[in-house]
């Protein structure tokens, strides 16, 4: 197989992570809302946790990201 | 290469200046590292040197500003974390600048560095460090051992935690670096459509609507995106420098 090839495909297998993480943020605000309709008062207070728990959950999408782009441009 | 994604986050020397064989040169970043500082600290002082008791609507917006970093600083970190609201405050308005300066055309984005949030979350990092260690002593290990976990279970738990407190400038840089240079290669993408597209004839120009709206909409997200990294970066400063104050939990 070419470098090249090899290179680029990497990076699309790379990409995949970011599906992964994709499944997760949507979980997290999926069962944020559904907890938040159920209890509505309590939703408040629990902003913190949320952006929390999607800032981690993020950071690993962003760094699937960063090694397809890193794969792509930079090696 | 004018049409490369890449080519907007490309450092030039302004002002070329050599010290001791380093290359000190006054360079785009540097300049927009001033801008914003300058902004912000005029915008603050200007707006609050009149003390209304009535406020005008720039008082209010950095009054709103201050309640609103001071409110995320108390939940998190309690009272006794309202020494650190200057340097929240100065993280939050500095990396919200930053990121907004980055969003108008041919401006140079200082958070898509990693430099540049390297030495960010290093700053933080550092000051947690140093000042759970001035204040706790060696009382500041505590943080790695989560309180009630039995010895057996301890054995696995503590490395899991120093990993996780290794990783967290790594993560804390890299979120917001990655965050700024992936919205805006993707929004350099979106426009590279447009002009490829309408370079095909009066059937490319029709079609490039759909690339047209995308890159509007996407716009709207990325000054989301800003605001949200700038939000995302201050919590968490307060929530490790919570863990600085409070190391047993």
């Amino acid at each position: 197989m070419e470098p090249e090839a090899a290179k680029l495909i990497g990076a699309g297998i790379a990409a995949i992570g970011m599906g992964a993480a994709a499944i997760g943020v949507g979980n997290l605000f999926g069962q944020f809302l559904s907890g938040a309709l159920r209890n509505p008062s309590a939703a408040q207070g629990q902003f913190t946790n949320l952006i929390f728990g999607f800032a981690v959950t993020e950071a690993l999408g962003i760094f699937s990201l960063l090694i397809s782009l890193l794969l792509i441009f930079a090696v | 290469m004018k049409n490369d994604p890449i080519h907007q986050f490309q450092i030039t020397d302004l002002l070329p200046l050599e010290v001791g064989g380093y290359n000190v040169s006054f360079t785009n970043s540097a300049l927009f590292m001033v801008l914003t500082v300058l902004l912000s600290s005029a915008f603050l002082i200007m707006s609050t040197s009149g003390r209304g008791l009535i406020p005008t609507r720039l008082q209010s917006i950095s009054e709103m500003t201050y309640e609103f970093v001071a409110n995320m600083l108390r939940d998190s970190a309690g009272s006794e974390g309202m020494k650190f609201f200057p340097l929240v405050f100065s993280l939050f308005v500095f990396i919200l600048i930053g990121n907004l300066f980055g969003m108008f055309p041919y401006f140079f984005t200082i958070t898509s560095h990693i430099i540049v949030t390297a030495a960010l979350a290093l700053l933080v990092i550092g000051i947690v460090i140093v000042y759970g260690f001035w204040k706790h002593g060696l009382g500041f290990l505590k943080l790695f051992v989560p309180s009630g976990v039995p010895p057996v279970l301890a054995v696995i738990i503590v490395p899991i935690e120093v990993l996780s407190f290794i990783s967290r400038p790594l993560s804390l840089s890299v979120r917001l670096f990655a965050n700024m240079l992936a919205g805006h290669i993707t929004l350099k993408v979106f426009a590279g459509f447009i002009v490829s597209l309408s370079a095909l004839g009066i059937g490319g120009v029709i079609g490039s609507i759909l690339p047209l709206a995308f890159t509007v909409a996407l716009t709207a997200l990325e000054f989301l995106v800003a605001f949200l990294q700038a939000y995302v970066f201050a919590i968490l400063t307060c929530m490790y420098l919570n863990d600085a104050i409070h190391p047993s939990h």
